[in-house]
């Protein structure tokens, strides 16, 4: 397989990424616990802003654009295809991931990843944001003519899965990208001094229709080796090509129209097109319960294999030793309450309890920093020596950090759901606002958050030091493919199923659906720009 | 395409649930007057002192047990910084900024929104218990944002 290079490319900007962004995680759970007090180089709202762009953007984009270049060429082989195009998409997004990070890290961009106008950052932000976006775009570009070639010997074939489900992610990245492109063109010219103003309700819009799908890209990361190299770990056949097919399809239909319901609290969309959302996000129950569905029939199959039956029994027969395998179920675990959670949100009779408080931050760290990321961590200790043909360095530490991670996750996001409930706002520095009562029942939450933070730091060292140590083995190993093969008897899934253009057309119409009422509802206001200022 | 009957049965729950979850934010929303906040109403931020009533931000007693309070915010503070209530009152919240997005937020009641230039948010409140209630900004909004907060004075 071609590319090896340049899948580690992506994965080590993803690890360097994800290194830093969690120590300036660890020193605002510290802040807010009244433990240490943030300033000068290290200034509170910096920080954030650099925690959530490196780990929630640049960490998991990266690392997507690694796994998924990795299931399209390795279920594509394809004789001699130059890998260019995929280097200059890494060239790309790493220069536009170091045009923001410098840019943040000097702080002339203290806006936090949402980027919320009228803050205003310097150009530079939101011209290397851009880059990395379409850096991504250039990945996609790769993945369309990495297919095209492959058919030329593979006339007539469907995608086989792995291929799929990466090149479907793009697709669905792609679509949500294009507005925060948009919105970009707003911002850069304003950043600039070029434009007086900015619509800021359009630029929030613009945002949210591609912050929601961008929750789902990751998933959908995650989900590739769910659903592609989990079966593989237990030596079965992947449940059901079909059902993983409609599986995708449903979350690319699914994710694009419904990103209103992160704008329930905000003045100048009227209460139906909130409830319209709503329905649409309900929707993803459907396919998310098949995903459930189909990693358990995985398990139970496999135990079955095995000549096990019932529940302990079936427990008891998985690889518990193997700590790319346990990273994943405890990963799957924090999902369930990553689920529940979801739910509250999405119903804006009980989000207007929680918006904006530490329910929220707990629960999308249950959500991108559980499933997402300890996914990404567990599947590294497969990736990274199928990749470089090198051991890992100790599966021991492997396991112990997987554990590390679930236990500090767990803590930590408990803690900030509870914050939440009794009202603690997010995104503040320190949460004393000057000895009042009601603040003081946060405290020792707030304690309880920094403690899990501290067992994640943890585990990010005995997953740092791991890696390191991988690529200085001397011990060799085979590079056999991660992913599972389909089952030799399944019958073939509808070809409907793959015919990505009409799934695309689909999307787009749900998205003029979900959004045509609200944008006309916007212009027939009289808009107020907003010049926009540097408040940090 | 052959679905396992377990499968069929397991997406039908899945299905139902979702209807059920629907169902139940249909009632709560039309029945219980929890519907979705839904304030499309503009305000020029440029002009937010000379616009009536923002000109005079503050409390505002409509009969009563009934008020209206008018809230400017901006980097880092509310105006008005404190009011006072009686127990039993319904407080009309009425919110805008006059320079960013800044978000106005009463922990322990449905007081919720997302403040942004050039729009009024608005939110309704029924005080039963007396106590002191703060008021926090929970959208970042700037280097001071952990210092922007008010309070609201029941008894």
């Amino acid at each position: 397989m071609n590319g090896r290079r340049l899948m580690l490319a992506h994965f080590y900007v993803a690890f360097a990424a994800f290194a830093v962004g969690t120590i300036f995680g660890l020193l605002q759970t510290l802040s807010r616990a009244s433990a240490i007090t943030l300033g000068g180089f290290f200034d509170y709202y910096k920080l954030l802003t650099a925690h959530g762009v490196l780990l929630a953007i640049v960490f998991t984009t990266f690392f997507i654009a690694g796994i998924s270049t990795y299931a399209v060429y390795d279920s594509m082989p394809v004789k001699s295809r130059s890998t260019n195009v995929g280097w200059i998409a890494w060239w790309v997004m790493t220069i536009g991931t170091v045009m923001a990070a410098v840019t943040i890290l000097a702080g002339n961009a203290s806006v936090l990843y949402t980027f919320y106008a009228p803050l205003k950052a310097s150009p530079t932000f939101y011209i290397g944001a851009t880059l990395l976006i379409v850096g991504s775009w250039i990945v996609f570009f790769d993945f369309l003519l990495h297919a095209k070639a492959w058919r030329v010997t593979h006339r007539g074939e469907r995608l086989p899965l792995p291929a799929f489900m990466a090149t479907v992610n793009f697709l669905m990245w792609f679509l949500a990208t294009l507005g925060v492109a948009v919105e970009m063109l707003y911002l850069i010219p304003w950043s600039l001094g070029w434009t007086q103003g900015v619509d800021v309700a359009m630029t929030r819009m613009y945002f949210w229709y591609f912050g929601h799908p961008l929750v789902y890209f990751w998933i959908l990361g995650a989900y590739l080796a769910w659903y592609g190299m989990v079966p593989k770990m237990l030596k079965v056949p992947v449940f059901s090509d079909a059902l993983t097919r409609v599986a995708f399809i449903g979350f690319l239909l699914l994710s694009l129209p419904v990103g209103i319901h992160h704008q329930f609290s905000d003045p100048g969309i009227a209460g139906q097109w909130k409830l319209l959302q709503t329905f649409l996000t309900l929707l993803v129950v459907v396919p998310s319960l098949m995903t459930a569905y189909a990693l358990f029939a995985t398990f139970e199959e496999s135990a079955f294999a095995k000549g096990q039956r019932g529940f302990v029994n079936i427990v008891k027969s998985l690889p518990w030793n193997d700590a790319s395998f346990t990273g994943i179920v405890l990963a799957m675990i924090l999902f369930i309450f990553g689920g529940f959670g979801g739910i509250v949100n999405a119903s804006y009779s009980i989000d207007r309890v929680v918006h904006n408080t530490m329910w929220v931050v707990g629960h999308f760290h249950i959500t991108v920093g559980g499933p997402v990321a300890l996914t990404f961590l567990a599947i590294s200790y497969r990736l990274i020596p199928a990749l470089t043909g090198r051991a890992l360095w100790s599966e021991n530490w492997a396991k112990a950090q997987v554990w590390l991670w679930f236990i500090g996750m767990s803590v930590m996001s408990l803690a900030m759901h509870i914050q939440g409930l009794l009202g603690a706002p997010r995104r503040v520095s320190d949460i004393a606002y000057y000895g009042s009562s009601e603040a003081a029942a946060w405290h020792p939450w707030a304690l309880l958050t920094a403690g899990g933070g501290i067992v994640l730091m943890l585990s990010v060292v005995a997953f740092v030091v791991n890696i390191i140590g991988t690529l200085r083995n001397d011990e060799r190993v085979g590079s056999e493919t991660l992913f599972a093969e389909t089952r030799a008897n399944e019958a073939p899934p509808p070809m409907g199923l793959d015919r990505l253009k009409f799934w695309t057309v689909v999307a787009v119409a749900l998205v003029i659906i979900a959004y045509a009422g609200p944008v006309m509802e916007h212009y027939q206001q009289h808009i107020y720009l907003a010049p926009g200022m540097r408040t940090w | 395409m052959h679905v396992h009957r377990y499968e069929r049965l397991w997406i039908w729950i899945g299905t139902i649930t979702m209807m059920v979850f629907f169902a139940v934010l249909l009632v709560v929303s039309f029945g219980q007057g929890l519907a979705a906040p839904n304030h499309v109403q503009t305000i020029d931020p440029a002009k937010i002192s000379s616009t009536p009533p923002f000109d005079h931000p503050g409390l505002r007693k409509l009969s009563d047990g009934t008020y209206e309070a008018y809230y400017v915010g901006q980097v880092f503070s509310w105006n008005p910084q404190s009011i006072t209530v009686p127990v039993g009152s319904t407080v009309h919240f009425y919110v805008t900024a006059s320079d960013v997005v800044h978000g106005f937020l009463l922990p322990g009641t449905d007081v919720n929104l997302e403040v942004m230039p050039g729009w009024v948010s608005t939110a309704t409140q029924h005080f039963d218990t007396p106590g002191e209630y703060l008021i926090v900004c929970n959208q970042y909004c700037g280097a001071g944002h952990q210092n922007m907060f008010a309070k609201v004075e029941v008894k």
